[in-house]
């Protein structure tokens, strides 16, 4: 009982009628969440609270602010309701709704033609898809060669240096050890990617008083909380990491037992000249030798019992002379051009604190070495009687990804770890199942095309050297068209592994290298902050021929939302909110694993669109694809007579099987008891959701760390469907693909890059991580500054404009400006500025900081927005103040006056050179409306209402 | 005027940890979840996709740009809600009784049915914990999530506040202050948990745990080690290296 003047409370109210657990989408991080359902006060079922599953292995209960807001993602008014048909020019965002069967008829009309005379002329891109096993399948079949999703604008430098290097790469498929590093290192790292395990992770690490270093010109969310900043001036990461290697190198301190063991550090190079100076010295078999000092003989890398050189100079197998590994890095890495107090000026970091934190990285590494008394067996049957590591771990992002040196970049940094040794080892990074998986189990990447017929193999995957370039015809003479709308798989960028999706609305409006008919994209706003150069990718989508036509005839979008690029699309395919849909969280894409598990994951229709909303009518963008798949025929979604293999997603998610025994799902296969490899099961999804909406296998003890060469994880693997069989292999510090593009580009082999490329080439294809200024570096005079975004915590997609509670706490986003660049330009708080760049202007907001890299301006990415889309109202300030910095970026670089076309992307894997940015900044006139401003487009969905009291029933 | 209880039997509370306070947001839109359906009023949004968007949030986090006399700026985030005082200024000058201070355990309320909206509380309370809810016309505040602490109907480890159920760096904790064993009373003294404006003498409950020193050279290394190798650079070191490893 209150005390008498107490009101009376009641401490239990009712909390839900329901709990649902599914996988969130508010951001790619893929948490557990429970749904709490409540009927509302019309009798329909409403979404009550959305928190974290405290089962999910990703997020254990706990859930970040967009998670949270899920409710208002949900009930957006930007939701679509209905298919859109065209009826306004495009870009106006007039449309009329249509019916299901007239739109599915229409993409079949467009599609089906194109199929059957020229598959290439469809262009099928998606964003950010989670359901890419089955969207690049469904274009495998179609037999288009211009299939990607973001990666090319996202992060593939990271990616690709971490698979060719490693076998694997951060984030889904690797993680710090949290429970046992003590020294952690985050370059380039926003706050996303990823959003909760990161934050748990860092909290755990400084719970055990581990050091937390940020890397970045920024000093926000995971920088702020780092126990030392390192305030890097950008595209200078590769410089900064190479000092430290030298400073490792410089003093000895090297884990010289694990590079002997697992990495490539005593393989033979080629050194007599010719077309086989820098190749690897190879027995018959083609297997990589190593000079065994026992026999005095070369012998083969993983033979038992050899006893490597790491140095010397030997007589190889073919009469040559042949040096390992280690030497050539050793002498590379110690010159003068990579010790600290040659590098501090660019960086920024003066040479004492360079020298410092190598010095702390080796404290860490081998003072305070981690011994876990388990033993293990390796896969040339040594036993090993305890498993021991360098609790130093490493976690990178875009910010050293999205530069034209990022791949080499990337590359170093995991160089740096490697010599520490510290990849899978105890207090190291740890790879996530299906990974590790070395380059030579991945397919390489396939474009031949058929009249009528699939692609001969699967679209992306790993050149091994210019044999695997995609050229028509095989013809990659100056003369050869590029087989790929997006030029993928090219000279310009052959290791370009997640395709080039910034680049195929510039080339398909240019009809460069050849036109296409139908554009079809999911979730990727390219009329707007997915397009670098937005104004003029707006103006591509629109182009028209001397036919007075597009000169991109068709466009189909699916999405949930009201974006910019729905006001581009001819017919639009409204998806489902994340609520409503099934999807698989596949290990045969990107599941949720941790160190310690392969785990993947499901969402399902935990409410039923038709309820959440009058006049719904809406479907998930994969049933539809299935849906199309199949009215065209395509194999594998039809069965013997023609008729559609799959009802819808899930369907096809319980039944599809890639190969015997191998599905989108790993759990409850079979009979409902067999994980990994087992035959469909039709109770698999409900299994799922019994159990929370995802599974875990747990990895036995005895594999848990060296999963590359520990014998008890590869059987595991096979086991579980990972690979068809044991694959141990060597990390690769010297990656020899690199070194094959090299010799082409010195004039070896029988394909040749065209000239203009030579030069370039042989400076970035290093076989040994190198750092060269990013190319926009060149107009460094007349800019002297960088500008580069970063997105925030709360806020990590476009999306978030349309919330009503995430746009209270992002709105708008001022430029902030480091403070000395504010006194030299006259600049306070609230002024307007022009930011210029080689390509353009933008006139923005300005906000004085400090706790910045003293030439780097920067502001959040993709809050602003275009008039009209998301639902949003008249004078929303994500429409005035708010801004693009995309606007001053281009996909090419400024004209050289030799009439090339040079890609602001990364020379070797084509990665978007986002923060390659270089600027100056003047004081404006003061303004209300950042410029440049668009006109605004018509809503297809009205605008959102005035007022919320969300709850108000309950 | 309304009366203090002399004493409460608990003293209910949050520690934040600045230290590890990423400003992520994730506790200030859980809350907002969770109370707009809950306790009371909906907390209401104005303008939710216009030019001036604004709504009632129980609980909203400040960033700070700190510039030390040495050493490089620094952002702190600073999470903000009632801080249950002890001697809550916003209790004693309700006119209605509306605003009061539960016996049992310190948490501060209002009782919608007896507010008319009048704000005294706001312009008392010294830290601006309070928001008028523009469509209700009462005063919102945060309730501790009173009615999931003690809530039979969520699982036991659930009953806490939803900014600590949800917070992913760990800052946030929840618990008795009155219980010098408790695990927020422990972590306050070990951490040298702050009272946030104490010279206003409201004896705030809530304790805010001050960011560790930064960008320090951490833990001394030994870096006369890694001087020179002794003998022909690293060449020479690693013929040593591998006899070492014999």
């Amino acid at each position: 009982m209150p005390p008498l003047d107490e009101p009376a409370l009641d401490l239990s109210p009712k909390v839900s009628d329901e709990v649902r657990k599914t996988t969130c989408y508010m951001c790619a991080c893929r948490c557990g969440i429970d749904v709490h359902l409540r009927e509302g006060a019309d009798g329909s079922v409403k979404v009550r609270y959305i928190e974290g599953n405290r089962d999910h292995p990703t997020n254990r209960g706990v859930l970040c602010a967009k998670g949270s807001a899920g409710i208002m993602q949900h009930y957006s008014p930007a939701r679509l309701r209905k298919p859109l048909l065209r009826t306004g020019p495009r870009g106006s965002g007039e449309f009329r709704e249509i019916e299901w069967e007239e739109a599915l008829e229409k993409a079949v009309e467009w599609l089906k033609p194109i199929r059957e005379s020229d598959p290439k002329r469809l262009a099928f891109f998606t964003g950010r898809d989670q359901s890419q096993s089955l969207t690049s399948w469904w274009a495998q079949q179609y037999g288009t060669p211009n299939y990607a999703a973001h990666g090319g604008f996202c992060s593939v430098n990271m990616a690709a240096a971490g698979i060719y290097t490693m076998g694997g790469a951060f984030w889904e498929f690797g993680s710090p050890d949290w429970e046992r590093a003590r020294y952690f290192m985050i370059f380039g790292v926003a706050e996303d990617h990823d959003s909760n395990p990161i934050k748990l992770g860092i909290s755990r690490l400084k719970a055990r008083g581990a050091k937390v270093v940020g890397v970045n010109p920024v000093r926000t969310g995971y920088n702020a909380v780092a126990d030392e900043w390192v305030g890097i001036t950008p595209g200078t990461d590769g410089l900064f990491i190479l000092a430290l290697v030298h400073e490792l190198l410089r003093t000895g301190h090297v884990d010289i037992d694990y590079l002997t063991r697992y990495t490539n550090a005593p393989w033979l190079v080629n050194r007599s000249p010719g077309e086989r100076f820098g190749l690897f010295a190879r027995d018959e078999k083609g297997r990589p030798l190593v000079w065994d000092t026992a026999t005095g003989q070369p012998a083969r890398w993983d033979a038992p019992g050899v006893v490597p050189a790491l140095k010397g100079d030997f007589a190889g197998p073919d009469g040559g002379r042949v040096t390992p590994v280690l030497e050539l890095m050793a002498r590379k890495y110690l010159e003068p051009e990579y010790a600290p107090e040659t590098v501090a000026e660019a960086c920024g970091i003066d040479a004492a604190t360079i020298r410092r934190i190598a010095a702390e990285l080796v404290e860490a590494a081998f003072e305070q070495e981690v011994v876990i008394e388990r033993p293990w067996t390796d896969w040339k049957g040594e036993r090993h009687e305890r498993m021991i590591g360098r609790p130093v771990a490493f976690h990178a992002m875009r910010g050293i990804s999205a530069h034209s040196n990022g791949f080499q970049t990337c590359r170093a940094l995991h160089i740096l770890q490697i010599l520490l040794g510290s990849v899978e080892t105890p207090g190291g990074m740890r790879f996530k199942p299906p990974y590790p998986k070395p380059v030579e189990i991945h397919p390489t990447p396939h474009s031949r095309t058929q009249p009528g017929g699939p692609l001969n193999g699967p679209h992306l995957g790993f050149p091994r050297g210019p044999e695997d370039l995609c050229y028509e015809e095989d013809d990659c003479s100056p003369g050869g068209c590029c087989a790929r709308i997006d030029k993928a798989f090219t000279w310009e960028n052959p290791l370009s592994a997640h395709g080039l999706m910034h680049m195929v609305i510039s080339n398909a409006a240019a009809g460069d290298p050849y036109e296409i008919d139908t554009l079809f994209l999911y979730m990727a706003n390219m009329a707007w902050n997915s397009s670098m150069n937005t104004r003029g990718v707006m103006d591509m989508l629109t182009a028209k021929g001397e036919d007075g036509e597009y000169r991109i005839p068709h466009i189909i979008y699916s999405d949930a939302y009201s974006s910019e690029m729905v006001a581009y699309a001819d017919l639009v395919l409204p998806d489902t909110t994340y609520l409503e849909r099934h999807d698989c969280i596949s290990l045969l894409d990107r599941p949720i694993s941790e160190p310690d598990a392969a785990a993947d994951a499901i969402r399902w229709p935990v409410v039923k669109p038709e309820t959440q909303g009058e006049g719904r009518d809406v479907r998930g963008f994969q049933t539809v694809l299935i849906d199309i798949g199949a009215r065209l025929g395509l194999p594998g979604f039809v069965d013997d007579e023609g008729k559609a293999k799959y009802a819808d997603y899930a369907d096809y998610i319980v039944n599809h099987e890639r190969r015997p025994g191998v599905g989108p799902l790993f759990g409850w296969r079979g009979e409902g008891e067999t994980t990994g490899r087992g035959r469909p099961n039709r109770d698999q999804l409900a299994r799922y959701v019994a159990n929370g909406g995802f599974h875990t296998a747990h990895v036995p003890e005895e594999a848990a760390h060296f999963k590359p060469w520990n014998a008890a994880y590869q059987d595991w693997a096979v086991e579980m469907g990972f690979f068809d069989k044991p694959s141990p292999y060597a990390f690769q510090l010297y990656l020899e693909p690199l070194r094959k593009f090299q010799l082409a580009a010195e004039g070896h082999g029988p394909r040749q890059p065209p000239d203009h490329l030579r030069e370039r080439m042989q400076l970035t294809f290093d076989p040994l991580p190198v750092w060269y200024p990013p190319f926009a570096d060149a107009d460094e005079a007349e800019y002297p500054l960088h500008a580069i975004t970063q997105r925030p915590a709360a806020m990590y997609h476009a999306w978030g404009s349309q919330n009503a509670w995430l746009r209270q706490i992002h709105g708008e986003n001022p430029l902030y400006v480091p403070a000395q660049v504010c006194n030299d330009a006259g600049l306070e708080d609230g002024d307007w500025a022009w930011v210029i760049s080689p390509h353009g202007r933008i006139k923005v907001p300005v906000r004085r900081m400090q706790a910045v890299n003293p030439k780097t301006l920067w502001t959040w990415n993709a809050i602003g927005k275009r008039g009209g889309a998301w639902a949003l109202g008249e004078g929303a300030p994500e429409t005035t103040r708010g801004f693009l910095l995309n606007h001053l970026i281009h996909e090419l670089l400024p004209p050289k006056g030799d009439g090339l076309r040079w890609a602001n992307s990364d020379p070797i894997t084509g990665q978007a050179a986002w923060y390659d940015l270089r600027v100056r900044i003047e004081k404006a006139e003061p303004g209300e409306v950042s410029e440049p401003h668009m006109e605004d487009q018509e809503s297809p969905v009205g605008q959102g209402p005035d007022k919320l009291a969300y709850g108000e029933e309950w | 005027m309304t009366s203090l209880p002399k004493t409460t039997e608990k003293k209910l509370g949050l520690v934040i940890d600045l230290d590890i306070c990423v400003g992520c947001h994730a506790c200030a839109v859980a809350c907002k979840e969770w109370n707009t359906g809950a306790y009371g009023a909906p907390l209401s949004d104005q303008d939710a996709y216009g030019a001036e968007p604004e709504g009632t949030w129980l609980n909203r986090i400040h960033s700070y740009e700190v510039t030390p006399r040495e050493g490089a700026a620094q952002i702190v985030h600073f999470p903000k809600s009632c801080l249950h005082c002890e001697d809550a200024p916003c209790v004693t000058v309700c006119p209605t009784g509306a605003s009061y201070k539960r016996q049992a355990d310190g948490i501060v309320l209002v009782n919608e049915d007896a507010c008319m909206g009048c704000g005294l509380c706001a312009w008392a309370c010294p830290y601006g914990a309070r928001e008028m809810d523009a469509a209700a016309g009462v005063m919102k505040k945060c309730t501790l999530c009173v009615d999931r602490i003690y809530n039979e109907n969520l699982a036991e480890e659930d009953r806490v506040p939803a900014c600590v159920r949800t917070c992913p760096a760990n800052a946030r904790h929840f618990g008795d202050f009155a219980d010098p064993d408790s695990e927020v009373s422990r972590m306050s003294a070990a951490r040298g948990g702050m009272a946030l404006m104490p010279e206003q003498e409201t004896k705030p409950v809530n304790r805010y745990l001050p960011p560790r020193p930064k960008d320090g050279a951490g833990a001394p290394v030994r870096l006369a080690e890694l001087a020179e190798p002794e003998a022909k650079g690293f060449l020479g070191w690693l013929d040593k290296a591998l006899a070492r490893l014999g």
